[in-house]
């Protein structure tokens, strides 16, 4: 059993490539004879692996899912921002270019006001808890953008280390919503075409969150959803420390 | 050869992301901003050159398409590694926090989508 154990330790990512397309084979088998292909395999596959990350969780009591658990630790590495960056580059072979021009300033408009929309949610969903103080609310408010914009903020602007965590958690929340929520409502929003998918990816910002949700969707969507997603983080951490602190200071004192 | 198209994709996630750094630098922010997407746009414009210079060929072009087809197995792979029991056990107000942002956001698409669509039939 040692024997093993170790093997796979030290063949992590290799290991993980078998298990991944096991996951995948039966969630495609599930998609088939259990649902009628009414729920795409690979949202299964997804939901099974936040299922196994929350294993992961509660048997560790880490912070990176099932790659706390050694024999799994080639998760982490292929699940890594790396491999998924990798990953997603090349997705954009399949874009087409003309339609990322004309979509492009949407996309700007959407990385804005997807920006300033969760902030505001955030924030408010913190003065319902009790919170007053511009330095929590801001903190909590950058949280709802994305689970790095957050912690970035928080430590910019002083916040306490309780607060930092809840604007992770709510940042973790948001990506798994995503992730999970997108293949469901996407007939309901129009999400079907690479303009949407464009709004889509600036609105919600998550980067792990849309492109899981996207794949999850419809594959073809994923570039679109991505190159508007990958700007908004940065410009998170831009502008929630500041410009939205400033206007927090003004209203909260 | 294959490893021709995975070394482009690498020049571009190279370029794009280290690019992506700087622009952080430049304004003063701790993170990466837009390097993925800097990248995805390099490699659409050197794809589109060398089609048009007709440099690629299909096994170059399969090196690039191996990645994308392993992006849903890498997402299953990150959605196992994400930290799901903070998100779960974290209370009634991340919950919160995490899930109404995104019902707002939700809620101005079709509006977003309308005004853009209808500017571009002009």
């Amino acid at each position: 059993m040692e024997i093993i154990s170790k093997f796979l330790e030290k063949n992590g990512i290799v290991f993980t490539f078998l298990v991944v397309s096991l996951i995948i084979y039966f969630s495609e088998l599930i998609s088939v004879k259990a649902t009628n292909k009414k729920i795409p395999g690979s949202a299964i596959a997804i939901i099974i692996g936040l299922f196994l990350a929350y294993v992961g969780g509660v048997a560790t009591g880490g912070e990176k899912g099932i790659a706390d658990i050694k024999i799994f630790s080639g998760f982490g590495v292929l699940g890594g921002s790396m491999f998924r960056d990798f990953a997603i580059v090349s997705t954009a072979m399949g874009a087409s270019f003309i339609v990322i021009k004309r979509t492009g300033w949407a996309g700007v408009i959407s990385l804005f006001l997807g920006i300033t929309l969760s902030f505001i949610g955030g924030v408010f969903i913190a003065l319902l808890w009790g919170y007053h103080d511009a330095i929590s609310l801001t903190t909590i408010g950058a949280g709802a953008c994305t689970y790095i914009v957050g912690p970035v903020t928080g430590a910019a602007i002083g916040a306490s280390s309780d607060v930092i965590a809840l604007s992770i958690a709510a940042g973790v929340v948001k990506a798994v919503f995503v992730t999970i929520g997108t293949p469901f409502i996407a007939k309901y929003i129009g999400l079907n075409n690479p303009h949407t998918a464009m709004v889509y990816g600036g609105l919600m910002g998550t980067t792990s969150g849309v492109s899981a949700g996207l794949a999850a969707t419809d594959p073809k969507l994923v570039p679109y959803g991505a190159l508007t997603a990958t700007f908004y983080t940065g410009l998170g951490c831009l502008f929630c420390p500041s410009l939205l602190f400033i206007i927090m200071k003004i209203v909260f004192v | 050869m294959i490893i021709y198209g995975v070394g482009i994709l690498a020049f571009c996630y190279v370029v794009g992301q280290i690019f992506g750094e700087f622009i952080g630098k430049l304004i003063g922010v701790d993170a990466n901003v837009g390097g993925v997407g800097f990248a995805m746009i390099l490699l659409i414009l050197i794809n589109d050159w060398l089609k048009k210079k007709n440099y690629l060929d299909t096994s170059t072009e399969k090196g690039i398409l191996f990645w994308s087809q392993m992006y849903i197995p890498i997402v299953v792979a990150m959605s196992a590694t994400q930290n799901v029991k903070v998100a779960v056990s974290s209370g009634f107000m991340a919950i919160l926090a995490g899930i109404v942002p995104v019902l707002i956001c939700i809620a101005v698409i079709p509006f977003l989508a309308k005004i853009s669509k209808s500017s571009q039939i002009d």
